[in-house]
């Protein structure tokens, strides 16, 4: 019961805090590559923002449906971190 | 998710996680759902909660009245904004901006003028309509961060409830016309899909769009990123480009130092010219930029004439001082994203120009309603046989139960307090607004009280014939109290008065009809020991199986 209680806590988190982290980098690096790719700057951030609550409902499915809750780290962690790092990247940049 | 770690499908795994997501924030999204529904006539219930502007019945000369009043109140203003009733009020709305006035609500004076005479009404102070219309996206007492951040969060879990529900009922669709009646946990079942299916579309639209309308709070990060950290050029250039031109914004600055003043030309060709061209819905407010000044405008707007998609409906401009038509300035067209997300936050602010779109957008509503709460009891229901099995009641079980008639029944009642304490708290005392609200609150844990001492069964009937009651009499009260009678409000074609006395007596008839069926089921439930001790009705094969148990 102890183990079970622990892998809910663990894929709860990955789904709450995980996806926002994910919906969030979804917003900041689709929102700056969607503005870098010659969209207007309103239409940028209102496309991936809208993009990014889909991606947050998704997350929260991955993070309880797939088989243990490693994978919905990783599943989560990682597209977040590659999503991060092209806002973090693209930000500084010139346009 | 199986405590025993063993594998399961996915619909299994989104069975769970639709439960538990409906379940936590079941009883806030289950009143978000009620108030918001009530929301898209928060015109209608704030016109019904102020018995004072009843009175008020249009005449051919409501505009001029109006005009000639503000000329008398307001000679001065930077604008003068003019709401004539309509369909959605009774009385004239009349509002205007000193020069150099802050901005937004802080800066605009209003007041309420009879539409036949043209002299000030003073109705009572309440909160209105808005005070639902508030809480269902801000809560109550607390600083409105905290409660937009809390129904914020519980918009989240019910759109991905919506979604792992889809999952899980993958026969979802042939399901819908699948209802089994009078038998328990499936007929609960059915409801529940049944309702989620009616609408789900609307149930989609309105949770996502409800995400959007928050989105520079909940999800600012694309904002932030895109702009470099300047949110205000975000909303200007958003705004700038939805909107097109509007004449508030350029008068904002102020009134010019005429040398002489203007007088304002007569409203009542421009009000011809305005029927001749919207013979259908006539004009519904006149705006008015620098009255009295040579620069002065007078828009007239179409009535109710909001599109979803267009944002703002016609409108046409005069010169002031000489009457001529002038063009307004064009409105650049909006882009495919701001379509998309206008167009879903357009629905959920039931900016429509349709009286009958919104009274769809109001049942899909109820019907959404109807389905957080199906969903709250089924969650009771579906665990009576293993209640049954452990021969005792589990503390959480029981929390649900209580929680349940509460959030459900509780929050009718509440409601329906809220309008009586409305007409019934003297009209001059004093915080007469917030007395009301505390009415509400009051009449909210008194229920949630009462659902803790009485049985489970005895509690839900109890309540919801208490709420039958109470919105039944809604209607004898309002022409008890000062309002105008349902059947004179019908005649004089004051809808805004007659369709909250006409809902609330479909209310009546929906409180009643659910007590009747539960009180039927307890009748037949007595007659079978097994299935009386527990709360609601079981299917008839597991309390046969437990009397065999037994």
């Amino acid at each position: 019961m102890g183990r079970y209680r622990w892998a809910v806590a663990s894929r709860a988190l990955a789904a709450t805090a995980g996806g926002y982290a994910l919906s969030s980098a979804t917003a900041a690096g689709l929102g700056l590559l969607l503005a870098r790719s010659g969209n207007s700057s309103v239409d940028a951030v209102l496309w991936a923002t809208m993009l990014a609550f889909v991606v947050h409902a998704v997350a929260a499915l991955w993070a309880f449906g797939c088989a243990s809750a490693l994978r919905a780290w990783l599943g989560i962690g990682i597209p977040a971190a590659l999503l991060g790092g092209a806002a973090l990247a693209l930000r500084g940049a010139p346009a | 998710m199986r405590p025993d770690g063993k594998p399961e499908g996915l619909r299994q795994s989104m069975s769970w996680l639709h439960t538990w997501c409906g379940l936590l924030l079941g009883w806030l999204l289950y009143a978000v759902f009620f108030t918001g529904t009530l929301s898209f006539f928060v015109d209608e219930i704030t016109d019904w909660m102020r018995p004072e502007l009843h009175r008020s019945v249009p005449g051919p000369q409501t505009a001029e009245l109006a005009v000639a009043a503000m000329q008398k109140i307001a000679p001065d203003a930077a604008t003068w904004t003019i709401n004539l009733p309509g369909e959605r009020q009774t009385a004239v709305e009349a509002s205007w901006r000193a020069p150099g006035a802050a901005a937004g609500r802080a800066g605009t004076q209003r007041v309420q003028l009879d539409a036949g005479t043209g002299e000030v009404l003073t109705p009572r102070e309440t909160r209105g309509g808005n005070f639902l219309y508030r809480f269902h996206f801000e809560l109550y007492a607390m600083p409105r961060i905290w409660g937009r951040w809390i129904v914020g969060i519980a918009t989240m879990f019910m759109f991905v409830a919506i979604i792992s529900g889809v999952i899980t009922h993958k026969k979802i669709f042939a399901e819908f016309f699948t209802f089994r009646p009078r038998k328990g946990q499936r007929s609960w079942l059915d409801a529940h899909n049944a309702t989620a299916v009616l609408a789900l579309p609307f149930h989609i639209v309105i949770t996502f769009s409800g995400l959007l309308l928050l989105m520079s709070m909940l999800m600012p990060w694309g904002i932030d990123a895109v702009y470099n950290g300047d949110a205000q050029k975000y909303f200007a250039e958003s705004r700038g480009r939805a909107a097109g031109g509007g004449g508030e914004r350029e008068a904002r600055g102020g009134r010019p130092q005429a040398a002489e003043p203007a007088p304002l030309t007569a409203i009542a060709p421009l009000m011809q010219a305005a029927q001749a061209r919207w013979p259908e819905r006539g004009v519904g407010s006149i705006v008015v930029q620098r009255p009295g000044t040579p620069g002065s405008t007078i828009e007239l707007r179409e009535q109710g004439a909001h599109s979803v998609a267009r944002g703002a409906g016609e409108k046409l401009l005069f010169d002031g001082a000489t009457g001529a038509p002038r063009t307004p300035p064009e409105a650049r067209a909006p882009s495919a994203a701001q379509m998309v997300s206008g167009t879903v936050m357009g629905i959920h602010l039931g900016r429509f120009a349709d009286p009958a779109v919104r009274w769809l957008l109001f049942l899909s509503g109820v019907v959404g309603t109807v389905m957080a709460g199906s969903g709250l009891v089924l969650w009771v229901v579906k665990r009576l046989p293993e209640r049954r099995k452990l021969g005792r009641t589990p503390r959480g079980h029981r929390s649900v139960e209580v929680l349940n008639i509460g959030a459900i029944s509780g929050l009718s009642i509440a409601t329906a307090t809220y309008f009586f304490a409305n007409r019934l708290l003297p009209v001059a005392i004093a915080q007469r607004a917030d007395l009301e609200i505390r009415c509400f609150f009051v009449a909210w844990g008194l229920c949630l009280l009462h659902a803790l001492l009485r049985p489970h069964r005895r509690a839900w009937l109890e309540q919801l014939w208490l709420a039958a009651l109470a919105f039944a009499a809604l209607p004898l009260l309002n022409a008890a109290t000062g309002g105008t009678p349902l059947p004179a409000a019908m005649l004089h074609g004051q809808w805004s008065v007659a369709g909250f006395d006409l809902v609330a007596l479909a209310f009546a008839a929906l409180h009643g009809f659910a007590a009747w069926k539960l009180g039927k089921s307890a009748a037949l439930a007595a007659t079978r020991p097994a299935a009386s001790g527990a709360g609601l009705r079981v299917p008839r094969p597991v309390a046969q199986s437990a009397e065999k148990q037994a």
